[in-house]
Parts: C-alpha cells; structure tokens; sequence
C-alpha cells in the first residue's frame, strides 16, 4: 500500500525537536519540579517513536547512527558508576553531592552528581524502550 | 593503604580497557599491554614485604554500605602476601606463556579480558577483609573461571566443563555465605580482624558447629576437596595457560587461603581438626591413587592438583591443633605443621605451574598429551624434558628440589600426632602417617610415569594430523624455565622465603603466638636420620619397585570400587533435576497469558487475602476522609464505565482504546490531587505502551468469541471478583489503621539534605537511590531479554550452536 503521509513528515520534523527539547525541559527541571530521569528519558524515547512511526527504519538510521542497546548500556555504566565513584572519594556507596556554581549565562546554578545519576536512568530509558520498540517492528518487516 | 585497594581495582580496570586497546595493539601484541599489570603489581606488593616482616599490616576502610555494616575494607598482612604475590607473580609468566602459546586467530582480547577479571577477583577474594566483600570476589572467581575454562565454547566438553565447575564451586560459595550470615548473627560484624578477636564468642555460640561447617563447604568446593573434586578434571578444557594459573597457582588456593584465614576463628575446637585433616588426607589418597590411571597428561596433572591441595589442607588441619595445646613444645609441633602447608604450597604453585606449561608445549608442538602416543623425547626436546624433570622430581618430594623440605615437614607433622595425646584416639591417629605415607607412594608413581613414559622409551612415530617432535620455541619455555629454577632455588635459600615471606603469614594465621620463639622453623636441607626420612626412603624403594611393575598390578583399577565414580551420580543428579524441571515447567507454562494472570492473580489473593483474615483486624474508620468532590466522581464514573466496557468490546482496537481510557483517566485524578510527577508519568507511560500495544497487534489472532465452558467463566469470575475485593478492602482499611508515624516527616528537610526541592525526585535519585539503581539495571536486562528473545528466535532448519 503506498502511503502519502506528507503532513505529518512535515509536522514531524518540527514536532521531533519540540518534543525533545521538552524531554531535556523535564529532565533537568527533575531537580526542582516535576520531571526527572525516568520522564524525561520516556519523553525522548516517545520522539524517537514517533520518528520511526513516520519515517521508515532505514532513514531514521542514517540520521541517528547509533546504537540504542549501547544507549541503554551507558545510561546503566552511568548509574552504577556514580554510585562507585563516590567510593573513591571516600563517601557511602551511591553518596550524592550538589555544587552552587555561577555559570556565565544560567546564572547561579545547581551542579550535583545527581544529575549525572538521572541521566544514567534517563539514557537507560531511552535505549531500553526504543529497543525494545524498534526489535518488535523490525521483526514485522 | 591505598595500595591495595589500587591492586584490586586495576585489573577490572584493565579489563574493561582490553577491548579498546585491542584495536589498537592487534595480534598477540595486546598480550604485552596485559603483562604490565601483574609485573606493576607484583612490584607494588613485593617492595611492601620488608615492612611486613617487620610485623606491619596494612588496613584501609571505605564505607561501601555502612547501613548494612558492608564496609570495603582490604587488609594485607602476611598471609594475603603470599597469595598476592603468588597471583600477580605465576599470573605475569602466564601471561607471557599464553603470548606464545595463543595463536593469532584465537579471540585474545576476549581471552585476556577474562583473565584480568579474574585476577582482579582473586585479588579480591585474597586482600578484603569484609566477609561480604569477600563473598562477592569469591563468587566472581566462580564467574571468570567459568568464562576462561568455556573459552573454546564451541567445543561440548569445554562447555560441560565450565558448567560444571561453576554448579559447584557457587553453590559451595552459598553455603559460605550462610555461615558468615551465621557469624553475623554471633558477633555482629563482617570484619575479619574483629571476628577473629572475638573466637571466644563465637566459639561458644550454638551457632559455631553450623557455621565451621558451611564455611568449610566453601572452602572444600573451591580447593576440589573430596567428594566435590570431580570438576577439577574437567576443567582441565580450558587453554593450558588458564590451567596453570587457576587450577594450579591461583583460584584452586582460595580453599587453602578460606582455611586459614578462619583457622584462628575456628581452630581450636577438635571438629575443625578432624574436619580439615581427615577430609585432607582422604582427597591427598584418593586423588593421587586416581592420577596413576590417567593416560591424558593434563587429567593426570589434574588429580595430581586434587592430592597435593589435600595434602595442604591435611597440614592445615593439623596446625589447628595447636590452639587446643597447651605446652609450648607441642605448640611449636603443631605449628611447624602450618608453616608446612604454607610453604608446600608456595612450592606447590612453581612445580605444579612449570608442569602445566611443559605439558602445554608438548600438546602445542605435538598435538597430543597422550601417554600411551608419546616418548622419546628427552633427546629431542632437552630443555623441556629437564624443567619436566625438576617439576615432577620435586613433586615426588626427591633433592635437591623444594618438595623434598616441604614433605620431609609433611611426614614430619603426622608423625607429631602422636606426640600430641590431646585426644584419646590413639589408633586414629596411628592412622595418618600410614595415609600419607601411601598417599606419598603413589604421588612418587605418577610423577615417574610423567618423566619416564614421556621422555624415555621409544619415540612414537607420528601419526596423521599430529607433527613431528622438535623443540619448543624458546619465548615459550622463558615461564616454566623461571618456575623451574625457582623450584631449584627454594631448595637452596629456604629460610629466606621462610623469614620474609612465610613468618608474617604465620603472625596472621596464629595471633596470640606472635613472638613465640619458633613460630617460624628453621628449615635444614639436612635434618638428621629420622623417622621422615626413613619414611622418605620406602617411598622412593616401594615407589621405583611398583613403577617397574606397574603394567602387571595396573589392572586393579578395572574392578571394585575404583570403577565407580563420583562423576557418574553428578550426571545422575543433574539429568534427574533436568526432567523433574522440565516436567513442573509443562505443566503450568501453557502459553495462555490468560493462565500467567490468573496465577498471579490467585497468587495475590492468597497471600494478601489470607494475610488479612489471619490478622482479623477489620476497623473502618472513615472520620479522618476528606468530601469527595463532584468533579473526582465524574472521572470515577468514567474509569468505571471504561473498565466494565472492556469487557464487552467486539474488536481489539476497541479494547486498547478503552484501555487507554483508563489510563488517562488515572493520570487526571493524580493532576486532581496534586501528584504532578505521577500524572506526568502516568501520561507519558500510557502514551508509550499504546504504541506499543499498537505493534504487537500486528502479531495477535483475530478476536473470537470463545465459547467457554461455564465452569471455567465461573472461575474467573470468582479470581476477578476475589482480587477486587481484596484490594478493596485493603483500601478501606488503611484509612483506619495508623500502625507507624507518617513517614512523610523525614522528608521535610529533604531539600537541605539533598539539595533538591521535588521530593520525589530526591527519594528517588538520593534516599533510594540503590532501588533506582537496580531498577534501572533490571529494565536493561529486561529489554536485551525482550530483545534477545524477538530477535535471536531460532529459525526454522537452521542448527543452533547450542547442539553441536
């Protein structure tokens, strides 16, 4: 069946970066207000779907070269290591800390290992849905 | 001391670097990135041995999980020296062995990667002093080893193997963890040094039989203590490389290392002698009478491993002896036996080590290790014939080599039994010379069959696929050349090995003796005529005599009791664990999603359900209920109806809709009662597995009505109707029940505590940031599971790896 899905194409290319920007919006607001890791991570996860609902997997591939099992196995590599590098400083296994940094353009800002640690939940997210996603639809084809 | 914890950590660190570099430095050549590590290490350590033998010993702590008194502590005393020293210095000649030894086109990165994993765990296992820490090393040594000895995983039996050395030696590993559990119970702590302050605690406590004994299980598994001895055989699979450094230097010595390491937590109690000696001599007995039968050279050198650790845990039983003494003299004898297993072992590891690589050659440039096809070789290849010479010489306890001080100690000990008079079994103890002297003769008998059937005799002429005899390369003959003049060495400088090395093990092994004048023997070359010596002497007349015969009496091992084998009810067992598995799998994995629900379903009511009658607390207190409002009912209804719909629906499309209904709905009433984070999770879920709901479709049956019988609508509209109940009640009582102060108290100070406002988020990236943690881990293994499973489908007419 031929398909002529030039709107949502279109849409799509705008809505995709809306949609991650919102991803990142809720995962570093996490701190503070609602959103975090596992969020934010479903919210860039659910942009890529909609990628890949639109365009076919070829395409998507060429514009995202990489791999998101390995995706998921950094965001996996991330948590667990901020939990053992907190050991080398001495600090309870999984030990966070937070910085106060002024940054030329954010102004006072709230640097803090968890953060990293999120993020490894988040790319953890990211990679497992999308794997899982894109394993049961390739097998379609 | 940082020094230890680095010696821990760099090789996990190098491991994880291996495949990187391995682009880089293809071939072989990764091989001399690898041999850094163990040199850097063994130079790290051996510049600390002065400062030990002075009495120092290095403790460094870091909290891992104080909240569960797991602290990372290392300590490196004497006794972890000589483990360390023995782990990073065989580990570095491996090393440099497997460079030759490997060819090009094997997987070296892969290879490599392992065995720093593994070196990394023994370093573990050998230098922490937290029981936990411990356990987690040990069981990852089950782990690596099991990765090196499948290594030819395409092969069945490597692969036999690796599976069964890893059933055996984890569980062992369990067991051990039981009984440090139990040690918990009795002191409180998992620190080595304070559980061996407290002996007299433990040793009181009821738990104390119970605990010796499942830390002996572990200790038995790992070192292939009788009757858990069988993998040991088995993983002879394995490169020669792995061979030398885990089943002869390295992780087969952890038992030793468990035994004494807790000698000062148990010794002193006679089950704890007769345990370790009996269950020693037995394995030194049976190992040694099984080696002779072997005609593979590396199965022989296998059992061989299995006598001499028995032989180590035998002397290490016996030095336990001398905690329950009381008079000097018989103290001195009884540790005197200790120093002997210690030292047997330092030797055990050179001798035992430049065999397995000697045997590594001859299978490299032959192509066989089998007896019976070689011979003739002395002429031909002279360097390796001679380092086989000094290894199973000193293996069969002949000077001037170093496994003559050493057993000359060990006939020493068991004679000492007697002396000793602490137990009123005079006869058994008459009993253990006896053993040690037969188990020696034997010993003598293997050791002559690999000296003289390989190198002497006629040279076999070579049959197809195998090549003709030469001499190895000499890269590859550099490690067994070092080991074997090491074996030289120790003969001739014994007590500089015994004052440096030896007496700070001996401090950490007994502490209230430190000091004692004798502790630390003098070993003389000479030590005079005597009853070991004599004893020495028949072993070499009985041995040389039935090795002359050996083809008249070899016979016996075809009937009676040596035919039958432990392997063979290991089999049994594990065949008949097989079909009873697979028999309870049939019966309740049907493939009907249906039955998977209505297991958990039933499962829930039972547990919850009876739960709750059990404790027949049924208080409704609704005074403290906030008004429903107007608002709230509505999207009540709305989920109401959306549920009962489902039920009715004609399409699955329909059904999924409606579903998603529901969803929302619950997403709307969290924005209703403020749980933002919920609501937007809630959303974004749902969005998320509709889509995914919408790709499985595709896979689905087309919706029927089933026409099911009534007895089986009843059914499930009993389990739909009881789990609704349930949990109904559930919520209801919770409203009038308040057993706990509310815990939402603690996390007011959140934001100082952590640093964030949302406090949800600051439970679940702080406070409980180890749940998270390992949520995030099981969505992993959970999605390459799913992936796996969608992907790696075995397809139709095609073999899978896994029958070959």
């Amino acid at each position: 069946m031929k398909k002529n899905d030039v709107i949502l194409q279109t849409v799509t290319k705008i809505v995709f970066f809306i949609i991650l920007t919102f991803g990142v919006e809720l995962f570093l607001s996490g701190h503070n207000n609602p959103g975090g890791g596992f969020i934010g991570g479903l919210v860039l996860s659910s942009a890529f779907v909609l990628l890949y609902l639109v365009y076919d997997i070829e395409t998507v591939h060429r514009g995202t070269p990489f791999d998101f099992k390995r995706v998921a196995a950094l965001g996996v590599l991330l948590a667990v290591g901020t939990g053992m590098f907190s050991l080398v400083f001495g600090e309870p296994f999984l030990s966070q800390k937070t910085w106060l940094v002024d940054l030329p353009v954010f102004g006072e800002t709230e640097l803090g290992t968890m953060t990293i640690f999120e993020a490894g939940v988040a790319l953890t997210v990211l990679g497992v849905v999308v794997t899982i996603i894109l394993g049961i639809s390739e097998d379609v084809e | 001391m940082i020094t230890v914890l680095l010696a821990i950590f760099i090789p996990f660190i190098a491991a994880g670097l291996v495949p990187f570099i391995h682009k880089f430095l293809t071939g072989s050549r990764i091989g001399w990135f690898v041999i850094t590590i163990p040199l850097f290490l063994f130079a790290l350590l051996i510049r600390l041995v002065p400062s030990l033998s002075e009495g120092a010993s290095y403790l460094y702590t870091l909290p891992w999980i104080p909240s569960a008194d797991v602290y990372f502590s290392t300590h490196l005393d004497g006794l972890s020296m000589i483990f360390a020293l023995l782990i990073t210095g065989i580990g570095s000649l491996v090393v440099l062995y497997s460079i030759y030894y490997l060819s090009e086109r094997e997987a070296i990165g892969r290879f490599y990667t392992y065995l720093l994993l593994f070196m990394g765990a023994m370093l573990g296992v050998v230098l922490s002093d937290n029981l936990i820490v411990l356990y987690v090393f040990w069981e990852l040594t089950s782990i690596s080893s099991f990765l090196l000895i499948a290594f030819w995983y395409h092969r069945k039996q490597s692969r036999y193997g690796a599976k069964k050395s890893m059933l055996i030696t984890v569980t062992g590993g369990i067991f051990m963890l039981v009984g440090f559990l139990m040690l918990y119970t009795i002191t409180g702590t998992f620190n080595l040094q304070e559980l061996v302050a407290m002996r007299e605690v433990i040793a009181a406590d009821s738990l104390f039989i119970p605990a010796m004994l499942l830390v002996l299980v572990g200790a038995f598994t790992k070192s292939a203590q009788f009757p858990f001895h069988i993998w040991l055989p088995d993983a002879m699979e394995a490169p020669t490389p792995v061979s030398a450094y885990l089943h002869s230097a390295t992780m087969v010595k952890a038992g030793i290392y468990l035994v004494a390491r807790f000698t000062p937590v148990f010794a002193g109690d006679t089950t704890w002698f007769f345990v370790v000696s009996c269950v020693g001599l037995l394995t030194m007995l049976w190992g040694s009478v099984n080696a002779v039968k072997q005609t593979d050279l590396k199965a022989l050198l296998a059992f061989s491993t299995v006598s001499q650790l028995g032989m180590i845990m035998s002397l290490l039983g016996i030095g336990s002896l001398a905690f329950a003494s009381s008079e000097s003299t018989h103290i001195a004898l009884f540790t005197a036996a200790t120093f002997a297993a210690l030292f047997h072992m330092i030797n055990h590891s050179t001798f035992k080590g430049s065999l397995f690589m000697v045997v590594g050659i001859l299978d490299h440039e032959l192509g066989t290790r089998n007896i019976q096809r070689l011979g003739g070789l002395a002429t031909i290849m002279p360097i390796t014939f001679t380092i086989a010479l000094i290894g199973s010489f000193s293996m069969a306890g002949l000077p001037p080599f170093n496994g003559f001080l050493s057993k000359e100690l060990f006939f020493e000990a068991t004679l000492s039994l007697k002396e000793a008079n602490l137990l009123s079994m005079d006869s058994l103890v008459l009993l253990f010379p006896i053993v040690a002297w037969v188990g020696s003769i034997f010993t003598f008998i293997y050791c002559m069959i690999i000296v003289f059937q390989t190198f002497f005799g006629k040279v076999h002429a070579p049959v197809p696929g195998q090549r003709p005899a030469h001499e190895a390369p000499i890269q590859m003959l550099i490690s067994p050349m070092v080991l074997g003049s090491l074996v030289v060495l120790i003969f001739i400088f014994p007590n500089l090995l015994g004052t440096y090395i030896l007496g700070p093990a001996m401090n950490a092994v007994y502490p209230q003796f430190v000091g004692m004048p004798g502790l630390v023997p003098e070993i003389k070359v000479w030590h005079g005529w005597g009853m070991p010596i004599y004893m020495t002497i028949g072993v070499v007349i009985t041995g040389v005599l039935l090795y002359c015969f050996l083809r008249y009496w070899k016979g016996i091992y075809s009937f009676g009791f040596l035919q039958w084998t432990l392997d063979r009810s290991y089999n049994a067992l594990l065949q008949r664990v097989e079909r009873v598995a697979s028999v309870v799998t049939k019966t309740y994995m049907t493939g009907s999603v249906r039955d998977y629900v209505a297991y958990i379903m039933l499962f829930f009511i039972a547990l919850v359900g009876i739960g709750l009658l059990g404790f027949q607390q049924f208080i409704f207190d609704f005074s403290n209920d906030a008004v429903i409002e107007i608002n709230e009912s509505i999207i009540i209804f709305v989920m109401m109806c959306s549920s009962v719909a489902i039920l009715f629906a004609k399409s699955r499309i329909t059904a999924i809709i409606l579903n998603g209904v529901l969803g929302y709905s619950i997403a709307i009433l969290f924005v209703v009662f403020r749980a933002p984070d919920l609501a937007l999770t809630q959303i974004i879920v749902e969005t998320v597995t509709t889509v995914l709901f919408l790709l499985c479709f595709y896979y689905l049956p087309e919706w029927r009505n089933e026409h099911k019988s009534i007895s089986m609508r009843v059914r499930n509209g009993l389990i739909a109707v009881a789990s609704g109940v349930v949990v109904t009640v559930i919520a209801l009582l919770v409203q009038g029940h308040s057993l706990y102060p509310s815990i939402s108290v603690y996390y007011e100070t959140a934001s100082r505590l952590a640093g964030g406002l949302n406090v949800v988020n600051t439970i679940l990236g702080d406070f409980r940031a180890f749940d998270t943690m390992l949520e995030v881990l099981v969505l992993f293994i959970a999605g390459l599971g799913v992936y796996s499973l969608v992907k790696l489908r075995r397809k139709k007419g095609v073999d899978h790896p896994e029958e070959k």
